[in-house]
């Protein structure tokens, strides 16, 4: 594999900062533009330049399918989870009013969870969905 | 001003969509489509619907182009000539088809039109309640994971099935072979 210096150098610099700006977004989202999808998404793109660089087979040891394939699932059951949590509470299917002692405080809690269950299911859906498209047609799958 | 703007992007929007479907190089194509997405996006901004244009940025230039050139990878980057003869029925078809479109747009509201019958259904319940009933500062945060959760329910579980099917299509080899050689330490586990 040919070494690229700089991009990779650079790309050493940039990943941190895409993937806490993913996070700032993620949870910024309440009161700025951006929230759970878009978070997931630079938070994905953030691993697929990592991968792309540095090759499929480092960025799967960072970040191994079988971890991926559990935030997948993980990030949807989060959120059916946070639906569920408000019918034992009492409510409907993902009314968060009742999440916590008064209607803000819980739709605040809830809006944060759902947000975060979609921000990690799409995240590791644009990784798997990447790692799935470079690593057709290799020898070792 | 500002419609200058609206028209310099839709202009571009215009050359490059046409562009894109001109190219034989389908690398190049996918590289254009990643301009044109950048180019909506920047339109979105430009209407006030950042939400909309991070999502188009993030997925529409980033992500789609680098999945359609993982594509071109595993396939050819050269479009196949057959397709390239002149028929004259499609090309009635589509003209026909847009001529019906743009008849339709005369019948739609203005841009921003607050009479607009989108502008009065729920979005007035949601601009003057969303502050006390839900007491988030980003309304369309607001009505995504609250007002619609339901939807945006159903949205994830859309792209957790896209991903499913991904890696069933994809990596069902992979799949298959695990299973098969699990089988076979069964079996001779058994005798």
């Amino acid at each position: 594999m040919i070494s690229h210096l700089i991009p990779r150098v650079l790309s050493k610099l940039l990943i941190p900062l895409i993937m806490l700006f993913a996070l700032y977004v993620q949870f910024h989202g309440d009161y700025g533009p951006g929230g759970g999808f878009q978070a997931g998404v630079i938070f994905g793109a953030g691993i697929i330049l990592y991968s792309l660089l540095f090759g499929l087979d480092q960025a799967k040891e960072v970040f191994p399918p079988r971890v991926l394939e559990i935030f997948v699932a993980g990030g949807v059951l989060l959120y059916g989870g946070v639906g569920i949590a408000a019918i034992f509470a009492g409510g409907n299917f993902l009314d968060y009013d009742v999440l916590a002692h008064d209607p803000h405080h819980g739709q605040h809690l809830g809006i944060l969870l759902v947000e975060l269950g979609v921000g990690i299911t799409v995240a590791a859906v644009m990784a798997t969905i990447f790692f799935q498209f470079a690593g057709r047609g290799r020898t070792d799958d | 001003m500002l419609d200058i703007v609206h028209l310099v992007l839709f202009t571009f929007l215009a050359v490059v969509a046409v562009a894109i479907i001109r190219l034989k190089d389908l690398f190049a194509a996918v590289m254009l489509m990643g301009i044109f997405s950048l180019l909506s996006a920047s339109l979105f901004t430009v209407m006030d619907a950042v939400d909309v244009a991070f999502t188009e940025a993030a997925v529409g230039a980033g992500i789609s182009t680098i999945l359609m050139l993982a594509t071109l990878a595993l396939t050819e980057s050269e479009e196949e000539p057959k397709y390239n003869r002149f028929k004259i029925l499609p090309l009635i078809a589509v003209v026909l088809t847009g001529a019906v479109l743009v008849f339709a747009t005369f019948d739609m509201p203005r841009y921003g039109d607050p009479e607009a019958p989108i502008h009065q259904h729920v979005a007035p319940h949601y601009i003057e309640h969303t502050d006390d009933e839900i007491g988030v500062p980003n309304m369309v945060t607001a009505v995504l994971a609250s007002y619609r959760g339901y939807d945006t329910w159903g949205e994830t579980t859309v792209i957790f099935t896209a991903c499913v099917g991904v890696m069933l299509l994809l990596g069902g080899h992979a799949i298959v072979e695990r299973f098969r050689r699990r089988r076979k330490l069964d079996v001779e586990g058994d005798s």
